[in-house]
């Protein structure tokens, strides 16, 4: 990821289904948008219609390339969703990691308040914000140039809060693109360059 | 040794037996004497008109009617996998998977068996293709229909998982590996309780009525262990083909999951 390079990272016109949309929407290297709005007003809708996992149409170009011309995975490993609620397919923390995934998450868990030996914990034994914490290091560990962050730090405290967007900020100035659902107003103020609204499946600048 | 023949009146003295379970729910309260009587009228009749089918059949010896006869059973077992499950893949989904694998999985351990082991001349004489027929089909059945519920099941319970998966950049087979291995694994579960019990805890049908036939019980034991073996490759087959051909449905060409084409039964789409 070169930060000095110039354009959209991520550019969408006409996104839209029978339920969101249409949306239009350029993001730069290195920029942050925030989207905030009442729930079921289509927020995360619009971050999966991105990520190509609901079937959308209009257009999504990464770095200029379009959509259509990435194998789906390869999409999504370039442009990755985060969902609220992670979601976890073993009992086992670690068999949700790579080796390669393992070893940074290792390295970056006790960044956000984490303890490294999570990673061999059972997940059942996770309270919410671990989990929340977990399912955001698997997210990054792929290191995509395009982050879509479902209310990254919804059920954290302030200080993991804090932690988390400092992650995020390091992740924006070496020129990744956020699009981030958030409630508070207060992380859309810190982190957003620019602010939107959801209302009635479109996008209001807020 | 020849087989001893049941008359009518044999079989009419054994009827008393049903009329005694009939006395029994009555006294008992049971409320089941009506479905009793007709669960066994059913069964009289069913049995009686397949003895005269079977009959027919066997005397014209023709290949085309004893096909008939198999895609008839075939449809009846495909219509009963996609009955099953809770839950239902649209446009007719769940019919088209369900005799997809019921017919393919039968087909192949059918020939397999009458190409190999069992060599009647000719190939499709119906006293060996249908009730060879009748049992792996059973026995797909079986397989294919657990499997199909689990897997349909299982892809509701886990989209979570499944999609956190996808948004990772697994490929969609790749995020469908547990409901997979786990509908598969539900599927062959009976089989191998089936083979373990087999000969111990109950003496299994057809060896039962070999026995009684007349064959010696060494002989009875052959055919039964060929015929476990040909159940465990049709459940086997039967469950895996209908995983795949219900997994290819639940997707698109983005390697989405594609929970809108599926409904729960008697409710709306599932999401």
């Amino acid at each position: 990821m070169n930060p000095a390079q110039s354009g959209d990272r991520l550019r969408l016109a006409g996104l839209r289904s029978s339920l969101a949309g249409p949306f239009d929407l350029s993001v730069e290297a290195g920029e942050c948008i925030a989207i905030s709005g009442a729930s079921g007003s289509g927020k995360s809708l619009f971050l999966r219609m991105i990520a190509d996992l609901d079937p959308a149409q209009g257009q999504a170009w990464l770095d200029g390339r379009p959509r259509a011309g990435f194998p789906a995975p390869e999409w999504r490993r370039q442009v990755v969703y985060n969902a609220a609620e992670p979601g976890w397919w073993s009992d086992q923390v670690a068999d949700h990691f790579s080796a390669v995934a393992a070893a940074f998450a290792r390295g970056a868990a006790p960044r956000i308040g984490l303890a490294p030996e999570l990673l061999d914990a059972q997940v059942a034994r996770l309270s919410t914000g671990e989990r929340q914490r977990l399912g955001l290091l698997r997210a990054l560990a792929l290191d995509s140039p395009v982050l879509l962050l479902d209310e990254p730090t919804g059920a954290l405290d302030e200080d993991s809060t804090a932690r988390v967007e400092a992650v995020l900020r390091e992740r924006l100035e070496a020129g990744v693109a956020i699009v981030m659902v958030t409630h508070s107003p207060a992380q859309a103020e810190r982190l957003g360059r620019r602010r939107f609204r959801m209302q009635d499946g479109g996008l209001v600048a807020a | 040794m020849t087989p001893i023949l049941l008359t009518w009146p044999d079989i009419a003295i054994a009827a008393s037996l049903i009329v005694l379970d009939g006395v029994l729910s009555l006294a008992l309260r049971l409320t089941l004497h009506r479905q009793l009587v007709w669960a066994a009228t059913r069964m009289v009749v069913q049995l009686v008109l397949i003895g005269f089918v079977l009959r027919a059949v066997f005397a014209l010896g023709s290949p085309l009617a004893t096909l008939g006869v198999v895609l008839v059973m075939t449809a009846i077992a495909g219509r009963e996998v996609a009955a099953r499950p809770q839950h239902r893949l649209g446009r007719l989904g769940n019919y088209a998977v369900g005799a997809g694998a019921v017919s393919l999985a039968t087909f192949l351990t059918l020939m397999l068996a009458l190409t190999t082991a069992i060599r009647p001349s000719p190939w499709y004489d119906p006293r060996y293709a249908i009730p060879l027929a009748g049992i792996v089909l059973g026995n797909v059945m079986n397989g294919a229909s657990l499997a199909l519920d689990s897997l349909l099941g299982g892809v509701v319970r886990e989209r979570a998982a499944i999609e956190a998966q996808l948004a990772l950049g697994a490929t969609f087979l790749q995020a469908m590996r547990g409901p997979i291995r786990e509908s598969v694994r539900r599927a062959l579960l009976p089989l191998i309780n089936q083979m373990s019990a087999a000969g111990i805890i109950t003496l299994p049908g057809i060896m039962t009525g070999q026995i009684l036939a007349g064959m010696d019980p060494m002989e009875a034991a052959k055919y039964q262990i060929l015929l476990m073996f040909l159940l465990a490759g049709g459940s086997g087959l039967g469950s895996v083909i209908v995983v795949y051909l219900a997994a290819r449905r639940l997707t698109d060409d983005r390697q989405r999951l594609r929970l809108d084409r599926l409904t729960a039964r008697g409710k709306g789409p599932v999401r």
